[in-house]
Parts: structure tokens; C-alpha cells; sequence
């Protein structure tokens, strides 16, 4: 079976002649079904652009890349968009729309898929805030609700269209130690009971028992991929 | 033998494995509708701009502005140009004679009377009267002031012209040294219709004459003249010199049934090069087009609604502008799941045709209310048409879709790439 995220010789880099600057050399990367993959390393050392090249964010310049069964290679903004689809983003910040309701916010990853009527994509973004333990913030707007709650809005913003994959950029960053480690342990659950894989960034030490596996980068390599906990 | 395993289909932690009932399968994702789609853009847009009610309320009132302001010009403009047209639009026959070198009533070119004789030569004609117009002064019976009145002189018995009132009145200007007088005339001229009323007939003095009163009609001030006296063609002559065989108009009357296109083409190849036969329409459409064209008073107007638009747009377009700008972050991570920028693109242009929507419809309340304010303190004929509001409700879409297409560029600083 093919894994969702296959990497092979990737490289990148910004800027043309005398400004070009290589961020990504030749990275290797392979993530299997309903694995959770940490991605560390120091600031510049390219995991924020690798994380862009697999959610589709970003045009692919040279190498081998699968994600979700479709080659990055080549593929059109088209194509990119109708991939993005089916992967759920995680930001830093939560980016939730400020006027619209909880609810209105997760059904808004529905609306892309004419396969849900109005009242089901509703019923299942509420659905899906239950399953984060939000049931009673429904109706509330981002404003009124704690960092931690809305982080876990965005979750269940990412989770509800199904994703194949997800991608998560520091989703502790905001949020203190304790709200910090639910919401990654509420992700993983999540995800685990659905097989679907997690490419995380961070640099939150917290949280690195969570994952299958931590993936080190420097200087736009792959310099070790350890296991997380033997 | 190779025994081949077969394809792992369920995950360990699939629901069947966890106890759990299978998911159905489900078909396969597949885009929503167009017109689902442009709905549901449209109601994020509404969302998006209910939710600011500060930003909204500019909104509305730029383009309410907007609205008002052309409604106002193009108003102001439709007016003055049915103004002008008021002698000839309350003058009424089937045809009408009237020189070619004719561009507007004020100072119409003399035409042969014979003219009107030849005329009578086609079966189909059954009356023609020439018309006589002139400008005296009419000294105001309250005041003593003087000032300038347009004098029709016609054979009102005939019945050939008809004017609001005029076949009341059309037996007693048959009497020497009588006039009737326009009841729409500007007040400058005094309490005459009130006076008539409470009186009957008294004297006034037009032009060097004193006259009698003996009437009232209906024909409108315009830009010629303030107000309109209609008399016979012998006290035309009284009130003012003038050749009688030299007359300004000739006005038709056909007999019952008769084809007015036809009768007006074969006129046209009978008589001579030095009048033109027109249908009333036609001979209010070129009077009309003399002051729209001949005059800068329509560019004036055209100008005036311009700019309003041109104000409008730019509020629009500030206020969808700042709306893009702070929400680029929403919007990259609306691109980030799967939102092409075709879509947002239509989340603004939807924006944009709301406060259209929107601000037009207080506009035009506020606008038709003017309208019955303005009409009644400048007596121009102010009134809201259904095509002018469908066309001013045009304009304003168009200014608003234009604001939307310029501030959609902004779009493109939201890039989801930069969201990490």
C-alpha cells in the first residue's frame, strides 16, 4: 500500500542568481498510514517549507514527491487546490473567521464537498466540536472563547472533511503547558482512531513523547530520524 | 505455490476492528454545484459584512450617497429637458409642419402658411393650422412687473391642436383683444389663475395691449419662457406684427383611421424642401435633443452623475479593500483548505452586490421623497420613472462590481504558503 507522504531527492530554494538560497537538499521523507511524525530542528533549517511542499501551499522545484496518491511534481494550482481538500491544516494561530460561530467555522471545510446538504455539514461540525468537548460552545464566536478552545475549533475545523493527512505548524505555540498537551493528545486521538497521519512542527519539548517518530532537520537535511519512545 | 496475501483493506484502528459499525462508503468528493457554490459565497460575504455593523453603515451610506447623487442629477437633468419640451409636448396634433432649420420653439424658423393649404391636397389630411409663436411681456395684475411670456397663436376653433383647457375656452377667443393663459405658469406673473377663479375674466396688459383674460389651460413653463399665453391668430396679430403669410408651425389633424406613417411619408415627397413633417414625438424628441445637445446643460448633469458614481466607487472599494486586508490571514487559510482564488474572488464581487442591493434601496427612498420635495419648490417635473430607476439601479451594480474587481487584487496577498 502506497503511505501518504512519500519524499524522495526533494530540493528547494528561494530567490534567483546571487540571492538563491538552497533551504531544502535532497530530503527523504516517508510517513505511513495513521503514523505521527514530529519535525524538529532550528529556525531556517527548512521544516516550514518542507510542511508548505506537502500541504500543496507551495510549487514543487525538483524531486520525487507523493502525497495522497498524487504527484507534486508539476501539478497545477488546480490540482494543488483540489489536494488541499483533502488535508487538514493546523496553524499556529488558530485563523479562525471572527464572524462566524464555532460551528459556522468547522462547517466551513465541508462547504467545498457538494456531498452534504447544509443540515448534515452542520450536524457534523457539530459532531465533530463534541469530539473535541466543545458541545456547549457551539454558537460562540472565536472572540468568546479561551486560546485552548479555539485551538481546538481549528482541530476540529481540520478533522471534519476527512483529511488523508494533517499538517500541524506549532500548534502549541500560543497555548500553556497543560492546554498545550491536551490538544496534541486530543489530535493524536483523534487521528489514531482514524489512521490518519500527522506531520507536525514544532519545537515544543512537551509534546515530543506524542509521536511515532521525531525527524531532525538542519541545514535543509534529514540529519536523524529516531524513534520517540523505544 | 506463491500464495499472494490479499490487499490489507481495514486499518487495525478501522471501526470494525474497535467494535464499532462500519462507515458507509461514501461517493466520491465531488465539487458543489455553481449555484450552490456562488450561494454559498455569497452568504460568507453577508457574514463578513453583517459582522462589522460600523463598517457596514459607512458602506450602505457611500453607496446610498452615490445613489442619491445620480438619482438627483439625472433628475434635475430629465426635468429640465421635459421642461423644455412643455410647449410642444401640451401642444397635440397628428402632424406637424415646421422649417427645417428649426432647433428649438424659442426661435423657430418661418415656414410658408401656404404650406398649410398644400397639405390639405392629401385625402388623408382633414385640418391644417398654422401656428404663430412669439414672445411678449405680460404685466403682472398684482404687481405691475413685467415679464416674458410665449404667445401661441392658432385657430383654436379648428380643433386641429389641442391643449389641456384650450376647448373650453375656444369660443370665447374668438372674441377681439382675448387671451387665455397658462394655469402652470411660474408665480412671477401673479395670482392670475387664482384671480380667474374668484372673478372671471379681467384685463391684464400683453405686450403694449391691454387684453382680456378669458381663460385658463395647461401647457408648463420651460426654458423659453415662464409661462405660455394662447390666443387666436387675429389677436396674435394685435399683440404682435407679423406677416400672417409667415407662419412657425402647421399643425395636422388627419381624418378618423388614417395611417399617420403613411400620410406623413407622402407629405413629405409633396411638399417642398423647406419644411420637414414630423409626428408629435418626433417633434418633441428634436426639440429635446437641441437643448440636450446644443447646450452644455446635459454634459453638466452627465458630469454631476459621474462623479457621484466616481465617490461611490471609492467608498465601496475602500470599505471591501479594508475588509480583505484584515482578514488576509482568514482568507489565506480559507485558500490553505482547499478555497481557490476563483471562489474568494466571487466572496468579494458577492460583498460588492450586497452593499449594491443594499444601498440602493434607502437611496431611492430617500431619492423618490426628494424628488416630490424638489418638484415642489422649483416646479420642474420631478418624478421617479421606472426606467430611470432601473437604470440608475444598473449604474450603481456596475459601480459596486467595479469597486469589487479592483479591490479582489488584494486577494493575492493572501498566500496560504506564507500561513506556517
Amino acid at each position: 500500500m502506497e503511505a501518504p507522504v512519500e519524499l524522495r531527492g526533494v530540493n528547494f530554494a528561494y530567490g534567483e542568481g546571487e540571492l538563491r538560497r538552497q533551504v531544502l537538499r535532497e530530503v527523504d521523507l516517508r510517513i505511513g498510514p495513521g503514523e505521527i511524525v514530529i519535525l524538529t530542528g532550528p529556525s531556517g533549517s527548512g521544516k516550514t517549507t518542507l510542511l508548505t511542499l506537502i500541504g500543496a501551499l507551495r510549487a514543487m522545484q525538483e524531486g520525487q514527491a507523493r502525497v495522497l496518491g498524487e504527484s507534486l511534481l508539476g501539478a497545477s494550482e488546480a490540482q494543488r487546490v483540489r489536494l488541499r481538500r483533502r488535508i487538514g491544516f493546523i496553524f499556529q494561530n488558530h485563523n479562525l473567521l471572527g464572524f462566524l460561530t464555532a460551528r459556522q467555522n468547522v462547517a466551513m471545510s465541508l462547504e467545498l464537498d457538494g456531498r452534504r446538504t447544509e443540515a448534515q455539514r452542520l450536524a457534523r461540525a457539530g459532531e465533530m466540536l463534541g469530539a473535541v468537548g466543545l458541545s456547549d460552545h457551539l454558537e460562540k464566536q472565536p472572540a468568546q472563547l479561551s486560546g485552548g478552545q479555539r485551538q481546538r475549533v481549528a482541530i476540529a475545523r481540520a478533522l471534519a472533511g476527512d483529511p488523508g493527512l494533517i499538517l500541524a505548524d506549532e500548534p502549541t505555540a500560543a497555548l500553556d503547558k497543560q492546554t498545550g498537551q491536551e490538544v496534541v493528545r486530543l489530535l493524536r486521538d483523534l487521528a489514531k482512531g482514524r489512521g490518519v497521519p500527522i506531520l507536525l512542527v514544532t519545537h515544543d519539548p512537551r509534546i515530543l513523547d506524542l509521536a511515532d517518530r521525531i525527524v531532525d532537520m538542519e541545514d535543509g537535511r534529514v540529519v536523524q530520524a529516531a524513534k520517540a519512545s523505544a | 505455490m506463491n500464495e499472494v496475501p490479499p490487499p490489507v483493506k481495514l486499518l487495525p484502528w478501522a471501526p470494525e476492528h474497535m467494535g464499532e459499525a462500519a462507515e458507509p462508503p461514501q461517493a466520491p468528493r465531488r465539487e458543489p454545484g455553481v449555484l450552490a457554490g456562488l450561494l454559498l459565497a455569497l452568504r460568507l460575504a453577508w457574514r463578513q459584512l453583517r459582522a462589522d455593523r460600523a463598517r457596514l453603515a459607512t458602506a450602505i451610506a457611500g453607496v446610498m450617497f452615490a445613489c442619491l447623487l445620480v438619482f438627483m442629477q439625472l433628475g434635475f437633468r430629465g426635468a429640465l429637458f421635459d421642461s423644455a419640451t412643455n410647449l410642444f409636448r401640451a401642444m397635440r396634433a397628428d402632424l406637424f409642419l415646421m422649417h427645417p432649420l428649426t432647433e428649438a420653439s424659442f426661435r423657430a424658423e418661418a415656414i410658408p402658411r401656404a404650406r398649410a393649404w398644400q397639405a390639405l391636397a392629401d385625402a388623408e389630411v382633414d385640418r391644417a393650422v398654422p401656428v404663430y409663436l412669439a414672445q411678449v411681456t405680460l404685466r403682472n395684475p398684482e404687481t405691475g412687473s413685467r415679464r416674458a411670456v410665449q404667445l401661441i397663436g392658432l385657430d383654436a376653433d379648428a380643433g386641429a391642436v389641442d391643449f389641456p383647457g384650450l376647448a373650453d375656452v375656444a369660443a370665447a377667443l374668438r372674441r377681439p383683444d382675448t387671451f387665455a393663459f397658462d394655469r402652470l405658469s411660474r408665480p412671477e406673473f401673479g395670482p392670475v389663475a387664482a384671480m380667474f377663479a374668484r372673478n372671471g375674466p379681467f384685463p391684464v396688459q400683453l405686450g403694449t395691449r391691454e387684453m382680456e383674460l378669458v381663460g385658463l389651460v395647461e401647457v408648463g413653463p420651460s426654458f423659453g419662457a415662464d409661462g405660455n399665453v394662447v390666443l387666436s391668430e387675429q389677436n396674435f396679430r394685435r399683440v404682435f406684427t407679423r406677416q400672417a403669410a409667415q407662419a412657425d408651425l402647421v399643425a395636422l389633424k388627419l381624418r378618423p383611421g388614417a395611417d399617420v406613417a403613411a400620410t406623413q411619408a407622402r407629405l413629405a415627397a409633396l411638399l417642398p424642401g423647406d419644411v420637414l413633417v414630423l409626428t408629435h414625438a418626433e417633434m418633441v424628441a428634436r426639440e429635446r435633443l437641441y437643448w440636450e445637445t446644443g447646450t452644455p446643460i446635459g454634459f453638466i448633469f452627465l458630469f454631476g452623475s459621474v462623479m457621484g458614481l466616481v465617490v461611490g466607487m471609492v467608498i465601496v472599494y475602500q470599505i471591501l479593500f479594508a475588509d480583505i486586508a484584515g482578514h488576509l490571514s482568514e482568507y489565506a487559510t480559507l485558500k490553505a483548505m482547499g478555497y481557490s482564488n476563483g471562489y474568494l474572488a466571487r466572496v468579494v464581487l458577492g460583498a460588492a452586490v450586497i452593499l449594491a442591493v443594499v444601498g440602493f434601496i434607502p437611496g431611492f427612498v430617500l431619492s423618490t421623497l426628494l424628488y416630490g420635495y424638489v418638484a415642489g419648490a422649483t416646479f420642474l417635473p420631478l418624478e421617479m420613472y421606472t426606467e430611470r430607476a432601473v437604470g440608475v439601479f444598473l449604474l450603481i451594480f456596475g459601480m459596486c462590481f467595479a469597486a469589487g474587481l479592483l479591490a479582489m487584487r488584494k486577494l493575492r496577498d493572501a498566500n496560504p504558503a506564507d500561513m506556517f
